[in-house]
């Protein structure tokens, strides 16, 4: 025989269970409400249109080993490391091209990155170690590729930057890197023109190194070194 | 002399047409560029004289023991048109008693450039189209010898069409031809390292 006080106990304890099954669910109907009526009532924020500004593109020619300047205008975010990887994809955009002068598949989704850092130690920019090739002077009969692009940044508008030098980590796609055609001349010259594009639109990059899907890789494409960092300003003889 | 004709074995370097491989292509060449060397009186060591890998370390070991007074690195490209010479983007350095491996061929940068200025001068008198430039290649870059990366590319006319293709045999005969006549005019001139 169940005593009386248990019987009443168990009862009460059903009935508390059966009242807070009824309250949770109440609570989360209310909850799925509040959801969808959110959602129906959120505010479309209409897209912000970056303004159009004139950048320059660094274009390689395979045909005669040279860096031309081609000066576009885009839509750029006035975020740094967002504009870098935009002014770096329409670059992408125009080697893919099917009459491309210096062909490489891709598209401007093989950037897929640009994070922009200030340069470890400046003031060893100057007296850097022989692989640093900041340096070295072309002989004086071999005039430099760079020499024929704008040395600033042709976009009206913008506040001057402080003269804090940056570094600027490209990161490639992998696919990017395997379709990349396969040679010095080629690889030299895509590496040359991402630095010197980078440097005529944000002119603080005075370094850039790449990686590849995240990671250091040695070679672009079996030739041109990517374990070092290259100057943004670093030149190509005239052919 | 150093020849080093580049990729082998299971680096196949770039793909060239539809059944070569650029490690082919440098390979056939490097043995056709020995031959007129030798004929002319000049050794040649090889850092390959068969399709096998050699690692870009043991390359480098192989020109710094020679002690060679030049150093070819041998490509061959379908980009481009003509010969391309690379020499070193690194800056010039002073020669030290213990060179940093990555770094040793900072101290003859200087005489790769007029290396480089040597073969390009043989090579315009050839009726080659010539492109100079700097880049930075691993191997090279550990050279302690006046090293220029040779790149040859098919050769072009003016509108772009190619009038010979890398392996040709008369196309690789005339490169061949004004490469070792340079070396000999830079080994005669007693450019010693």
């Amino acid at each position: 025989m169940i005593p009386r006080y248990q019987v009443v106990l168990l009862s009460l304890l059903l009935l508390a269970s059966v009242v807070m099954s009824v309250v949770l669910w109440q609570l989360r109907e209310r909850a799925h409400q509040r959801l969808l009526v959110g959602q129906d009532s959120a505010p479309t924020q209409a897209p912000e249109v970056a303004p159009t500004v004139q950048a320059t593109l660094v274009v390689a020619s395979d045909s005669d080993n040279s860096l031309l300047a081609q000066v576009q205008t885009l839509p750029l975010p006035q975020d740094p490391g967002t504009r870098a990887r935009i002014v770096l994809g329409k670059l992408m955009d125009i080697y893919a091209a099917p009459d491309a002068a210096h062909p490489v598949p891709g598209g401007a989704s093989s950037v897929a990155q640009v994070f922009l850092l200030p340069v470890p130690n400046p003031a060893s920019n100057e007296v850097a170690d022989p692989a640093d090739p900041k340096a070295a002077k072309p002989p004086s009969d071999q005039p430099r590729a760079a020499d024929r692009t704008p040395a600033t940044p042709a976009s009206p508008g913008k506040n001057p930057e402080p003269a804090s030098p940056q570094l600027a980590v490209v990161n490639l796609t992998s696919a990017f890197a395997a379709s990349h055609p396969s040679g010095i001349e080629t690889e030299t010259l895509t590496l040359l023109s991402i630095c010197a594009t980078l440097h005529a639109n944000l002119p603080r990059i005075s370094q850039v190194r790449f990686l590849v899907d995240g990671q250091p890789r040695a070679t672009l494409a079996g030739h041109a070194d990517l374990t070092r960092s290259y100057l943004a300003t670093e030149a190509v003889p005239r052919p | 002399m150093v020849l080093d004709p580049a990729h082998g074995g299971d680096d196949l370097g770039g793909r060239l047409g539809d059944n070569q491989a650029e490690k082919d292509i440098a390979l056939a060449f490097s043995m056709r560029l020995r031959s007129l060397l030798e004929a002319r009186g000049i050794p040649v060591v090889s850092t390959r004289e068969s399709d096998v890998t050699v690692e870009w370390n043991r390359r480098a070991e192989v020109a710094n023991h020679a002690n060679a007074q030049a150093c070819l690195n041998l490509h061959a490209s379908e980009s481009g048109s003509g010969v391309h010479l690379f020499v070193s983007n690194m800056a010039p350095a002073e020669p030290m008693r213990f060179a940093a491996w990555k770094t040793a061929q900072a101290a003859w940068v200087t005489r790769s450039l007029a290396l480089a200025g040597t073969l390009n001068s043989a090579l315009l008198q050839a009726g080659m189209s010539v492109t100079l430039g700097r880049t930075a290649l691993p191997v090279v870059d550990s050279m302690a010898c006046p090293a220029v990366a040779v790149e040859i590319a098919p050769e072009r006319d003016h509108d772009k069409k190619v009038t010979a293709q890398l392996d040709d045999p008369d196309y690789q005969a005339r490169v061949a031809e004004a490469l070792a006549a340079a070396l000999l005019s830079w080994r005669s001139e007693g450019r010693q390292p």
